[in-house]
């Protein structure tokens, strides 16, 4: 196969390589998370690149809500098995199950801060000390500080005033027992650049990325999928539309934008013009306050 | 389409109108999406400022917000249709030098501002000496608030020469300037109306044209072995890879390498990717190289020619960024300290001096280096390190300090010739 990239995609795509290897050398059990999203598909292909002709040298863990949507669950374990990789299912179901924490109610309930108690107990039990994730600087204001190697604390917490000097291309994933590195290959990456990475490599992606006809209903200005995980509310009627996700999480949570692209071409001319960013446009949960992500990262998510 | 990436690294004195340029360059190359431009208009309303405040678009975390200011690097993207910049953003105040290290060390560009009516200073001073010291390869020097001088190019002048005489300080290659208004546009991606009188390249023009493609080594072959590659599969049973990215020159398949610290000698039998082999490699690629013959090579080690070898040593000179809080660094303290792949443990021997950023004089003898200082040392490592001159080789040239019970990052460092 011949791919023929941009240079800046080389360069990112080289950059990442070397972060994915780095994380790896360094540490004793590293693990990738992943959630059938397209940032988390582009990690693991350029972990698969980092390592060839090798397999993988880590497992996957995907943090299950229970509220996915099926084609991603479907694309994830067609994936898993495709590496022949290992998979590791941290549950938000078990967790409610055992206790340990509860279920959100009415109808903005959602189980993405949830998601934070079964990751962590997962790294803590499975003793993961390098834990890639898929997260860009672009995304997000409290994204644009962290460092690449971002030190996590006994736990699970990031401190944002007490982060490392990062410099040149050394990293230090240097911890104690107990503690942990998140570690993102892809932090300097945009979601235009991402998008033509996928095309070029031709990445398989979860088949919500593309226009699809759905049952949708509007909520707060955003169209939020129909299922039995959301509660709607008075006036909130369901219609069709055609539609696709440019981010992928909870059912409850992710919105759909209106849209007819169903290539990847016509998806990146649309993210070329777009003038709403992918988590305004589609995180019902970043809109919440403008902080909210700083907020859950510093408790240790993703 | 081929594109080009650019590191580049802002800074300014406070209130120079460095969080006013950047959000104009975002906005102006329409990077800026209609939720955050939302935010800003309302966060703008909320402070009863009367203008829509583009500085408030790079503002990061909450706490930051709270106090009104921006305390740690921060990473912003945008493009043209010819290059796609990586920004860091380090603010001019608290820990700017340990800030301005950072976001330098990668950078090929130091954009720097000047408030027109102050000129060149102290901050301008220290801040052109860090980027100098960092080795970016290219200087802008943005003499801002144009408009509150009446554009006069009388008065651009002035700071152009005030800051030319002080350059020759410096080990700066490549100067340029440009007079501009952040808050109002003018040189920044449009020409200026009111300042005829200036022919030479807008910001953006200027980002776009500095040629930055030789800003690595091409020229020593540096390869630091990161990862040893060993599938155990079917078809590759005997396969043995060196995987890492290349730091120097040009590696081809048949070329002569030496290995350190081994001094073994071989030849490159193949230079492999996930996308099939390739007929060279050079920086910054990642790649993977299989050798001729069956050595015994680990992470850490490094491949270079036979005639053209880094200095392999135990003494390391070197000027320091100390970065941490609390006790700095003193003569007889041990660290870690990581260079390219290779880790050991490093003390220091002697403090030789420490420069003072702002007028780069040396105060020789110092019993300690404390945060944000940089000096001069000398230290004696565990294992001997293969290293070029910072100036030759930014990253064969540079290493981190490491505590060696808080495993924090305390140190940066810059690999120099001999003290003289
Ligand atoms: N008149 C004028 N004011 C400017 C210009 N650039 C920035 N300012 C103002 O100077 C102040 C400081 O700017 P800011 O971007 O926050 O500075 P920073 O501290 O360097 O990030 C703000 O009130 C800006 O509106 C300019 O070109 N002309």
């Amino acid at each position: 196969m011949t791919v023929s990239h941009s240079n800046h995609v080389k360069a990112l795509e080289a950059e990442s390589i070397h972060i994915i290897r780095e994380a790896v050398a360094e540490s004793e059990r590293p693990v990738l998370l992943f959630s059938g999203g397209k940032d988390s598909a582009l990690v693991l292909r350029l972990a698969v690149k980092a390592f060839y002709p090798a397999r993988l040298p880590f497992p996957v863990m995907h943090v299950d809500t229970g509220h996915n949507f099926p084609e991603v669950l479907e694309f994830r374990d067609r994936t898993i098995t495709e590496l022949d990789a290992e998979l590791i299912v941290a549950s938000v179901q078990d967790s409610i199950d055992a206790g340990r924490v509860t279920e959100e109610t009415g109808p903005y309930a959602s189980r993405n801060r949830l998601q934070i108690e079964p990751l962590l107990a997962a790294i803590q039990q499975n003793k993961f000390d390098a834990v890639f994730g898929g997260a860009r600087r672009d995304e997000e204001k409290a994204r644009a500080k962290e460092r690449v190697f971002s030190f996590r604390d006994g736990f699970g917490q990031w401190d944002p005033k007490n982060q490392r000097p990062e410099l040149w291309s050394l990293y230090n994933g240097r911890h104690r027992q107990g503690e942990h590195v998140r570690v993102f290959p892809i932090s300097n990456w945009t979601e235009l650049d991402v998008w033509q990475y996928i095309r070029d490599e031709e990445v398989e992606l979860p088949t919500i990325y593309f226009s699809h006809l759905r049952k949708v209903f509007e909520r707060d200005g955003m169209l939020m999928a129909d299922s039995a995980y959301i509660e709607r509310m008075d006036g909130e009627e369901v219609f069709e539309a055609e539609v696709r996700f440019r981010t992928v999480g909870d059912m409850s949570c992710t919105a759909a934008v209106e849209s007819p692209a169903s290539t990847l071409d016509e998806i990146i001319a649309e993210v070329a013009i777009s003038r709403i960013t992918e988590r305004g446009a589609s995180r019902a949960d970043d809109r919440t306050a403008d902080a909210a992500m700083e907020d859950r990262k510093r408790q240790g998510y993703f | 389409m081929t594109t080009e990436l650019v590191r580049l690294a802002t800074t300014g004195s406070v209130d120079d109108g460095k969080s006013t340029l950047i959000g104009r360059l975002l906005y102006d190359s329409k990077q800026i999406f209609q939720d955050q431009m939302d935010a800003v208009e309302d966060a703008s309303r909320r402070r009863g400022t009367d203008y829509v405040d583009l500085a408030l678009l790079t503002d990061g975390l909450r706490a930051e917000r709270e106090q009104g200011i921006t305390i740690d690097v921060a990473y912003r993207y945008f493009a043209t249709p010819k290059r796609k910049f990586i920004l860091a953003d380090t603010p001019g105040h608290i820990q700017y030098t340990r800030n301005m290290v950072t976001g330098s060390s990668t950078a090929n560009i130091a954009l720097i501002l000047v408030d027109a009516r102050n000129g060149v200073v102290e901050q301008t001073k220290r801040h052109s000496f860090l980027a100098s010291l960092l080795g970016v390869p290219h200087l802008v020097l943005c003499v801002n608030k144009m408009d509150l001088v009446d554009w006069s190019q009388d008065r651009y002048n002035e700071v152009v020469e005030e800051f030319r005489e002080f350059a020759t300080k410096l080990d700066i290659h490549d100067l340029r300037f440009v007079p501009v208004s952040a808050l109002l546009g003018d040189n920044i991606v449009n020409y200026s109306e009111k300042m005829e009188w200036y022919r030479g390249p807008t910001v953006i023009q200027l980002l776009e044209e500095i040629h930055v493609a030789s800003d690595f080594n091409m020229i020593d072959v540096r390869f630091p072995v990161q990862y040893v590659i060993r599938p155990h599969r079917n078809g590759f049973h005997d396969y043995r890879g060196y995987a890492g990215t290349v730091a120097g020159g040009l590696m081809k398949p048949g070329d002569e390498v030496m290995v350190l610290p081994s001094g073994f000698t071989t030849r490159i039998a193949s230079i492999d990717t996930f996308d099939g082999p390739l007929e060279s490699a050079a920086p910054p690629m990642s790649v993977v190289l299989t050798l001729e013959d069956d050595l015994d090579i680990s992470r850490g080690d490094m491949i270079c020619r036979p005639r053209n070898q880094p200095e392999a040593t135990q003494d390391v000179d070197a000027m320091i960024c100390w970065m941490a809080e609390g006790p700095g660094m003193q003569a007889g303290s041990k660290y870690e300290i990581k260079h390219t792949t290779r880790w050991g443990r490093a003390m220091v021997n002697d403090l030789q001096y420490r420069l003072d950023v702002n007028t780069l004089h040396r105060e020789e003898g110092p019993t300690q280096l404390a945060l944000n200082e940089i000096g001069r040392v000398r230290m004696r490592t565990t294992t001997p390190f293969f290293v070029d001159d910072y100036r030759r080789n930014r990253q064969t040239g540079s290493f981190i300090l490491i505590d060696e019970s808080s495993h924090t990052t305390v140190a940066a460092g810059m690999i120099t010739g001999k003290a003289t």
